[in-house]
């Protein structure tokens, strides 16, 4: 079996699908070296996230082992996230700053 | 490792051997073009700005007419104006001797009388410049004279995990071979930020890095806008980039892991050698113009959407890490780094492929862009023309 979604960050809560994926279909990605199966509730275009977890509204989307936004509503295991369900962060420059 | 470059007057090394036909302003750039399209060796540029500024878009305009001069991929500059604008002809051409001792003469087209004369100087001023540079030859020049442009546009997200980090491995053997490298884009910066910062050789650079975000997002700000509206762009939505976070996190890999020795307001030739980060906008076309401006002989640009873009004064070499966009797009599109997505290329072996790809075009091969001639350039601004 061959791996085809890439999740970057063993904190990462999304990987990210090489190949478009339908509903029902297994994605199969690497964590920390072993394969993982999960099925995808919805289809998936390729190059799009898919949900390792289940994501509450307004908890954080984390990729790269850093967050790349928060949930706008709540985001089931194995489904689609992409613009229409995260949304970026105001940044807290100042504390970044001491 | 070295490549083979002209050496220029100022002691600095280009990788191309061009005459620069540049417009003060608008009303100059469609003579420039038809000076250039009369004469072989000769490349011009479009400037959209020039006239109606005020100070800030004045000082920018400089900074990057200026810069395109003094950039060492120019043998001389031939600069055409119209005679009313905010810096006229001989305003700019003495602004480009402080920067260079490179030829360059200059024209008003109010002040001959029309096109039609000016075109007729100008046309024989840039053809004994081309005649002069044409007996230059290229030499051996040590790799330390490059300053390698960083760029990515039309991402998507393979751009975050095969183009870009393939880009910063070519981006760290550059630096432990002497050379520079700029990274921009400060809007693609933004969510990422904290973690570039880490990489700032001190806590000042640090600062710097955070500041020019910061400071970026308030300009909006005091216009009543944001960044968030445009960024991601449409075309990084769909290619599967849900935030800036997620595309400013993917972009900085470019950059590679060495410190950061300096940061650079835009268009500025840098001061130091090594990894160098410049202020800009997201917009791909303004930042290979100000880094262009700063002194990049060449830009390597990655994009996972495909895009055509030069640049008349340094070639722009382009990498995909989308296999369905090189196999769309290889017109034009130089290298496909794709068999990392698919997990049979490491990122390495991808970097080697850029880095062979770049020592061509900085011998002379010509990009595809090249090929064809184009060249897109976008001057930022800071406010409203008046």
């Amino acid at each position: 079996m061959k791996a085809n979604a890439i999740m970057v960050d063993a904190k990462d809560n999304v990987a990210t699908v090489v190949e478009p994926i339908s509903k029902g279909a297994d994605i199969h990605y690497f964590v920390k070296g072993e394969l993982v199966d999960l099925k995808a509730s919805e289809d998936i275009p390729a190059n799009h996230k898919i949900a390792l977890a289940g994501i509450k509204t307004g908890e954080h989307v984390i990729k790269y082992g850093e967050t790349i936004g928060a949930a706008t509503r709540d985001i089931p295991v194995g489904a689609w996230v992409s613009h229409e369900n995260i949304v970026s962060l105001p940044r807290d420059y100042d504390s970044e700053l001491k | 490792m070295q490549f083979m470059g002209y050496r220029r007057p100022d002691g600095l090394v280009g990788i191309r051997n061009h005459v620069l036909i540049l417009p003060t302003c608008a009303c100059g750039s469609e003579v420039c073009r038809v000076v250039a399209q009369q004469v072989n060796g000769a490349v011009h540029i479009i400037n959209n700005s020039g006239c109606a500024e005020v100070k800030v878009n004045e000082d920018m305009t400089q900074t990057i007419l200026t810069g395109f001069a003094a950039n060492p991929n120019i043998y001389g500059t031939v600069v055409i104006g119209l005679g009313c604008e905010n810096v006229p002809h001989d305003k700019l051409l003495d602004n480009i001797r402080k920067k260079t001792n490179k030829p360059v003469v200059s024209f008003g087209i109010q002040e001959i009388g029309g096109t039609v004369k000016t075109i007729d100087m100008a046309v024989r001023a840039a053809r004994q410049m081309v005649s002069e540079a044409s007996q230059l030859k290229r030499e051996p020049c040590d790799m330390s004279e490059l300053i390698l442009g960083l760029e990515c546009g039309g991402s998507d997200a393979t751009s975050g995990f095969t183009a870009n980090p393939a880009l910063g491995w070519v981006s760290d053997r550059l630096i432990e071979m002497g050379a520079s490298t700029i990274m921009a884009e400060t809007i693609e910066l933004i969510g990422a930020e904290h973690v570039l910062a880490r990489r700032g050789a001190t806590k000042e650079i640090h600062d710097q890095i955070i500041m020019i975000c910061k400071n970026f997002e308030e300009h909006l700000a005091g216009v009543g806008q944001d960044c968030r509206h445009g960024q991601p762009t449409p075309g990084n939505k769909a290619g599967g980039l849900s935030t800036i976070e997620e595309k400013s996190l993917g972009c900085i890999y470019k950059g590679g892991h060495y410190p950061i020795v300096e940061v650079v307001p835009e268009g500025v030739r840098p001061t130091k050698k090594g990894s160098i980060i410049m202020d800009t906008p997201g917009y791909d076309i303004a930042c290979n113009t100000a880094m262009i401006a700063g002194g990049c002989q060449v830009i390597a640009f990655t994009t996972g959407r495909g895009t055509p873009t030069g640049h008349a004064v340094a070639p722009i070499l382009k990498i995909t890490g989308n296999k369905q966009t090189f196999e769309k797009m290889k017109d034009n599109l130089e290298v496909d780094v794709s068999a990392v997505t698919e997990g049979k290329m490491s990122i390495e072996e991808a970097g080697q492929v850029i880095m062979d790809e770049l020592l061509a075009i900085m011998n002379g091969k010509l990009t595809l862009a090249e090929v064809y001639g184009f060249s897109d350039t976008a001057i930022d601004r800071m406010c409203r023309f008046i």
